[in-house]
C-alpha cells in the first residue's frame, strides 16, 4: 500500500495551545503504544534468540541443514526478484513519467494491483497456472520442468508480490526531475543508452536505491505466497520465513527465534537505510526545483587582460571581443520604453 | 507545449512493450487463470462453494477482525501522529522511524513474537493472563497482530494533514470561545476525516489479506479463529481447486472494491485539500 | 548556414500552434522570434531544432531537407530557458558532454572545453557543480556546452528569461558581440521586445501561430504591417475615427491620409505612438484636440504626460523629449492642445460580394 511521504519538522506551531499536562499524558501514551506494540516485541526477539548465548545462537542458525538451506534460498530468491522488478520498475517509470499515451492511468493502476491482492491468492493463481492440474501443468510435466515446489515457483511468487515497489518509488522522482536534461543530452547528440546511463541514472539513483531497499525487505520477508507455492514438505523449498514457522511448529523455539532475529536485523537495517535515503531524495527533489541562490557576480568581460583567442566554428575569435566595454544604447534609435499600451 | 516527448526522447516503444509484456505475464495471466477457474463453476456451485458455514465463519471473522483492528489503528494512529507532529520530546526522531517497523518486519516474525509474548509465561502474558486476557491463540490475538501491522498506514496518512493544519484556525476558534475539546471536535476532526478514512481503508485492506502473522497467533480453529486465507490454503491442500478459487475471487472482489474506494478518496481529498 | 522553414503547421490536440508558417534565416544572421505567450514562437524554434515534428511543411538547413531528421542528427546547439545543465556533472563535464558522446580524444576535449570556458569567463569554475553557480553563470555554461560541438546553428529558447534584469542586460549585449564574431546562424525566442530589438538583425513578430511581420527592428517599429504589430511593439494610443477621401477624422482633428482615397467613409481604428503626439499651449492650424493634463512623469530621458479630453472622453499618453518638456512646462490641470504628427490605420482588404 502506498506510503505518503512526510517531513518531520520541529514542533507544530499550535502545540503551545495544548495544556502541558495533556501534552505529557499524550506523549506518554504514545511511548506506551509504540513501546508495547513495537519495541517490546523487537527486543523480545533478540532476547529469545540469544537465550543460549552467542555460541548457542550460531549453532541454532547453522547446525541444522534445513535451516542453512532456507537462508540460502532466501539469499537467492530475493535478490533475483528484486533485480527483475528493478528492471521493470525503471522501464515502467520511464514509460509513464516521460510519455503521454492513452491508457496511462490504467497502466499505473495495474502496477498497483499486486498490493491489493492477498499473498495467498497470489500463490493460488500460480498453482492454478503451473500445478499438475493447472493450465500449464501437463505441458510442464512433459518437458520435465518443475515450477511449483521448486525455486522458479518461489521466485515467481516473490516477484509478483513485490512487483510495484521500485516502480512506485521511481515514478514521482522521475516526474519531479523532469525531462529537460535528457532532452538537452539528445540535442547534444547522445544516443538513448548514453542519455540513460550518463544523465537519467545519476539523477534517480537515490530514489532507485530507496525502492530497491523496500522491495528487498518485502521480498525477504514474504510468507503467504511462498507458502502456497513451496509445498509443505519443508526442506529444499523453504525460505527463511517459512522455516521460522516450521521450527516453531516443531517446538524448536530457540532456533526459530534465532532465524527470526536475522530477519529482524534485516528489518532494522532496512529502516535505517529508509530514513537515510528518504532524506536524500527529498533534499534532491527540493534542490531541483529551486532557483539558484548563488548571487550573480560581475565577471563578464569589461576591461582587462583577455584570454587567448578561441576558435569557434572555424572562425578565429579576436581577443578584443572579450575586452571591449558595452556600447551605450543609442537613445535616438527606435527603442521605445516598455509600459502599458493604449489609451 | 507538448509534454509527450515521444518525438524526442528515445525508447518509448521499447519501454512500453517491455512494461506491458511484463505486466501481462506476471499479473494479468495469473489473474486470468483465477477468473477462468472460477468461471468453471456454475453460478449455483459458486454460491455453494463460498457460502458454506465454515466459509461464512471465515469471512466474517476476517472482515470483523480487520475492521476492528483498523478502527483501533485509527484511534492509536491519530494519537501517535498527533504527538509526533505537534510535540517535541527527546527521541522523537527515533520514534518516528520506529513507526515504520511493521512495514519492514516480515509478517512471520511478527506472528512468532506476538504469539510468544502473550502466552501464559510470556513477557506480557504473565500479567495479562491472570487478568483473564488471552491475547494469544484467540480472536483477540488476531486483532492485536493486525493492529500492529496496520498502524503505520494510519499514522503516515494523518501526518501530512496534521502538518498542514494552520495554527491560526485553532486560534480563531479559541477566540470565538471554543474549548480545546470543541475546537478538536468541530475544527480539527473534519479536516482530518478524509486522511483518516484513507488510513482506515489502507489498514483494512492490508488486514483482509494478511496471512503470515495471523497463522502464528490464531491457532486457526475453524469457525472460531480461522481467517479466509487459511481456509483457502486448506482447500488447496485438499485439491479442491475450484472451491479455493471461488473463495479467492470473493477476497479479490473485496480488495478491488477497497482499492477503488481508496483511489477515489485520494483523488477527492487531493482536490479539496491540496 | 541558412535555415528555411516552408509552410510548417503543428497542432497539439485541438490547439493549433503553427499555421502554415514560412520564414528564412540567412547564413550567419541573428534572428529573433518575438511574440506573446501562445504565439507559437517556441514551437517554431523546436520544430527548427528537431525537438518537434511538424504535421506538414518542411525545414531546410542550407539545401538539405532535414524535416525527417531527429534533433540528434541535426548537429544543432540548443540553449534552454532553464539551462537544463546536468546537475550531477561538473561544469567541465557538462561542456564536454557533447564531445564525449562524439568520442573525441581526451586531450582534444580538454583543450576545447578550456577554450570555451575561457570564452564565457568561467575558466576558474570548471570543477563546480551547477548548484554552486548563479543563474547567469549557469546560462553561460549552457551556452558553452551548446557551442562546444561546433554546431551549424544555435537555437536559444528565452535564454535570459529566468535571470535578473541586470544580468539579462549584460548577457544579451554580450551575446550580440559574441555573434558578431562567431557568425553562427542563430535564432532566439523572446517575449521581451526590448531584447529582440537590442540583439537581433531581424525580428519575426508572431501571433497565434502566424507570422505577422518580418523585418529589421527599425522596419517593424516604424512600419508595422498590422495593428497587432503596432500594439505589441511599444506603447500606442488607440482612437476610433473614420477615413474618407484622403483624410482621417478623429474627433475634431483632421489630417491627410493619402493611402485611403475612397469617397466612402470608413469607420476605423487609428493608432498613434506617444512620441508622435505633440502638445501645444494653443490650438494649432492642422487641427488639434483640447485636453487637460492629468499626470506628468518627467523622470528619465523622456517625459511622460497623460492628458484627458473631456469632450470626447478619451485619454492619451504623450511622450515628450526633455527639452520640449522644459519648454512647455506643463503641469497637472493645465489646458493643452494635442495634435498627431502621424497616424496609422490598418485597413482590411475590401471584400467584394458577387
Amino acid at each position: 500500500m502506498p506510503e505518503p511521504a512526510r517531513v518531520i519538522s520541529g514542533a507544530h506551531a499550535s502545540s503551545g495551545r495544548d495544556h502541558p499536562l495533556l501534552r505529557r499524558i499524550l506523549i506518554g501514551l504514545t511511548l506506551l503504544i509504540v513501546g508495547v506494540l513495537i519495541v517490546i516485541p523487537v527486543v523480545n526477539i533478540f532476547v529469545q534468540a540469544m537465550g543460549g548465548g552467542l555460541w548457542g545462537y550460531f549453532s541454532n542458525l547453522f547446525s541444522d541443514r534445513d535451516t542453512r538451506h532456507s537462508i540460502l534460498m532466501t539469499l537467492i530468491v530475493a535478490p533475483i526478484s528484486v533485480a527483475v522488478n528493478t528492471v521493470f520498475g525503471v522501464a515502467a517509470a520511464w514509460t509513464i513519467a516521460r510519455f503521454r499515451f492513452p491508457g496511462r492511468t490504467l497502466l499505473t493502476t495495474l502496477i498497483d494491483l499486486p498490493f491489493s491482492i492477498s499473498p495467498v491468492v497470489a500463490g493460488l493463481m500460480l498453482v492454478l497456472l503451473f500445478g499438475l492440474q493447472g493450465h500449464m501443468g501437463p505441458w510442464l510435466r512433459e518437458h520435465n520442468i518443475q515450477i511449483l515446489f521448486a525455486m522458479p515457483g518461489l521466485i515467481l511468487a516473490t516477484t509478483f508480490v513485490t512487483l510495484p515497489f521500485v516502480a512506485r518509488e521511481l515514478l514521482p522522482v522521475m516526474e519531479a526531475i523532469g525531462a529537460e536534461e535528457e532532452i538537452a543530452a539528445i540535442s547534444l547528440g547522445a544516443s538513448a543508452w548514453q542519455t540513460f546511463w550518463n544523465v537519467t541514472l545519476p539523477n534517480i539513483k537515490w530514489g532507485l536505491l530507496y525502492g530497491v531497499v523496500l522491495c528487498n525487505a518485502r521480498a525477504m520477508g514474504e510468507y503467504g505466497a511462498v507458502y502456497v507455492v513451496a509445498g509443505h514438505q519443508g526442506g529444499r523449498t523453504y525460505t527463511m520465513p517459512l522455516q521460522v514457522n516450521k521450527l516453531f511448529e516443531d517446538s524448536r523455539t530457540s532456533e526459530s527465534f534465532a532465524l527470526a532475529s536475522l530477519l529482524t536485523l534485516l528489518a532494522v537495517v532496512t529502516l535505517a537505510a529508509k530514513v537515510a535515503l528518504e532524506r536524500r531524495t527529498r533534499r534532491e527533489l527540493l534542490a531541483a526545483t529551486r532557483p539558484s541562490e548563488v548571487p550573480e557576480t560581475n565577471d563578464l568581460p569589461h576591461a582587462g587582460a583577455g584570454p587567448p583567442s578561441v576558435r569557434v566554428n572555424q572562425t578565429r575569435l579576436r581577443p578584443e571581443l572579450i575586452m571591449t566595454t558595452a556600447k551605450p544604447v543609442d537613445s535616438a534609435s527606435a527603442a521605445p520604453s516598455q509600459g502599458m499600451a493604449g489609451a | 507545449m507538448s509534454k509527450s516527448h515521444r518525438n524526442v526522447l528515445p525508447g518509448f516503444r521499447l519501454s512500453l512493450s517491455f512494461t506491458l509484456i511484463y505486466l501481462t505475464v506476471m499479473v494479468l495471466i495469473p489473474l486470468a487463470a483465477c477468473l477462468f477457474k472460477a468461471c468453471s463453476l456454475g453460478p449455483a456451485e459458486f454460491i455453494e462453494a463460498v457460502w458454506t458455514p465454515r466459509a461464512k465463519a471465515a469471512y466474517s471473522f476476517t472482515v470483523g477482525a480487520s475492521l476492528a483492528s483498523a478502527a483501533i489503528d485509527c484511534v492509536l494512529g491519530l494519537l501517535v501522529a498527533w504527538v509526533l507532529v505537534r510535540y517535541e520530546f527527546p527521541g522523537k526522531r527515533v520514534i518516528d522511524s520506529i513507526v515504520d517497523m511493521p512495514f519492514a518486519l516480515p509478517t512471520a516474525v511478527a506472528g512468532l513474537v506476538y504469539s510468544s509474548l502473550y502466552v501464559e509465561n510470556g513477557w506480557l502474558g504473565q500479567f495479562l493472563v491472570p487478568l483473564g486476557i488471552h491475547a494469544a491463540y484467540s480472536r483477540l490475538a488476531v486483532v492485536l497482530v493486525l493492529t500492529f501491522i496496520g498502524l503505520p498506514f494510519v499514522v503516515r496518512a494523518l501526518q501530512p494533514v496534521l502538518e498542514s493544519l494552520e495554527a491560526e484556525t485553532e486560534d480563531a476558534a479559541a477566540l470565538m470561545g471554543a474549548t480545546r475539546m470543541q475546537t478538536f471536535r468541530w475544527v480539527i476532526v473534519p479536516l482530518l476525516a478524509p486522511a483518516m478514512v484513507t488510513g482506515f481503508s489502507l489498514s483494512l485492506a492490508r488486514g483482509l489479506g494478511e496471512y503470515g502473522s495471523v497463522v502464528f497467533v490464531s491457532a486457526n480453529m475453524p469457525f472460531r479463529t480461522e481467517i479466509a486465507p487459511v481456509l483457502i490454503v486448506h482447500k488447496l491442500d485438499n485439491f479442491e481447486y475450484p472451491e479455493a478459487t471461488a473463495m479467492a475471487m470473493v477476497l479479490l472482489a473485496m480488495s478491488f472494491s477497497l482499492l477503488i474506494v481508496i483511489n477515489v478518496l485520494e483523488r477527492w481529498s487531493k482536490r479539496h485539500y491540496a | 548556414m541558412s535555415i528555411k522553414v516552408n509552410n510548417v503547421s503543428k497542432k497539439f490536440g485541438a490547439f493549433n500552434a503553427l499555421k502554415e508558417v514560412s520564414v528564412e534565416a540567412g547564413a550567419g544572421s541573428l534572428l529573433a522570434l518575438l511574440g506573446p505567450s501562445g504565439s507559437g514562437k517556441t514551437t517554431l524554434l523546436r520544430v527548427i531544432a528537431g525537438l518537434e515534428t511538424p504535421d506538414s511543411g518542411s525545414v531546410y538547413y542550407e539545401d538539405e531537407d532535414v524535416t525527417s531528421q531527429s534533433a540528434r542528427e541535426r548537429n544543432i546547439g540548443f540553449v534552454f530557458q532553464h539551462y537544463a545543465l546536468f546537475r550531477h556533472m561538473t561544469v567541465f563535464d557538462n561542456v564536454a558532454f557533447g564531445l564525449k558522446v562524439r568520442r573525441w580524444p581526451r586531450a582534444k576535449i580538454r583543450d576545447r572545453v578550456r577554450q570555451l570556458l575561457a570564452l564565457v569567463r568561467l575558466d576558474t569554475l570548471e570543477r563546480r557543480l551547477p548548484s554552486q553557480l548563479s543563474g547567469g553563470q549557469r546560462q553561460r555554461v549552457a551556452l558553452a556546452r551548446a557551442l562546444a560541438i561546433e554546431p551549424k546553428v544555435l537555437l536559444l529558447d528565452e535564454p535570459f528569461g529566468a535571470l535578473d534584469a541586470k544580468v539579462r542586460q549584460e548577457l544579451r549585449q554580450w551575446l550580440r558581440r559574441l555573434h558578431d564574431e562567431i557568425h553562427v546562424t542563430s535564432i532566439f525566442v523572446t517575449h521581451d521586445q526590448e531584447e529582440a530589438f537590442e540583439v537581433a538583425d531581424k525580428v519575426v513578430v508572431m501571433n497565434s501561430g502566424r507570422i505577422e511581420q518580418v523585418g529589421t527592428p527599425q522596419e517593424v517599429f516604424e512600419h508595422p504591417a498590422s495593428a497587432f504589430v503596432m500594439d505589441f511593439l511599444g506603447n500606442v494610443n488607440v482612437f476610433h475615427g473614420r477615413l474618407q477621401d484622403g483624410r482621417a477624422h478623429v474627433g475634431g482633428m483632421q489630417f491627410d491620409y493619402p493611402d485611403y482615397a475612397h469617397q466612402e467613409s470608413l469607420p476605423t481604428t487609428l493608432y498613434v505612438r506617444p512620441h508622435e503626439l505633440e502638445l501645444h499651449h494653443g490650438p494649432s492650424e492642422a487641427g488639434s484636440l483640447k485636453a487637460h493634463v492629468e499626470r506628468v512623469n518627467p523622470a528619465g530621458s523622456v517625459a511622460k504626460v497623460f492628458v484627458w479630453s473631456d469632450e470626447f472622453g478619451i485619454g492619451m499618453h504623450v511622450e515628450l523629449s526633455s527639452e520640449r518638456y522644459n519648454e512647455l512646462r506643463v503641469r497637472p490641470g493645465d489646458t493643452v492642445y494635442v495634435s498627431p504628427r502621424r497616424v496609422r490605420a490598418f485597413v482590411p482588404e475590401p471584400e467584394y460580394v458577387i
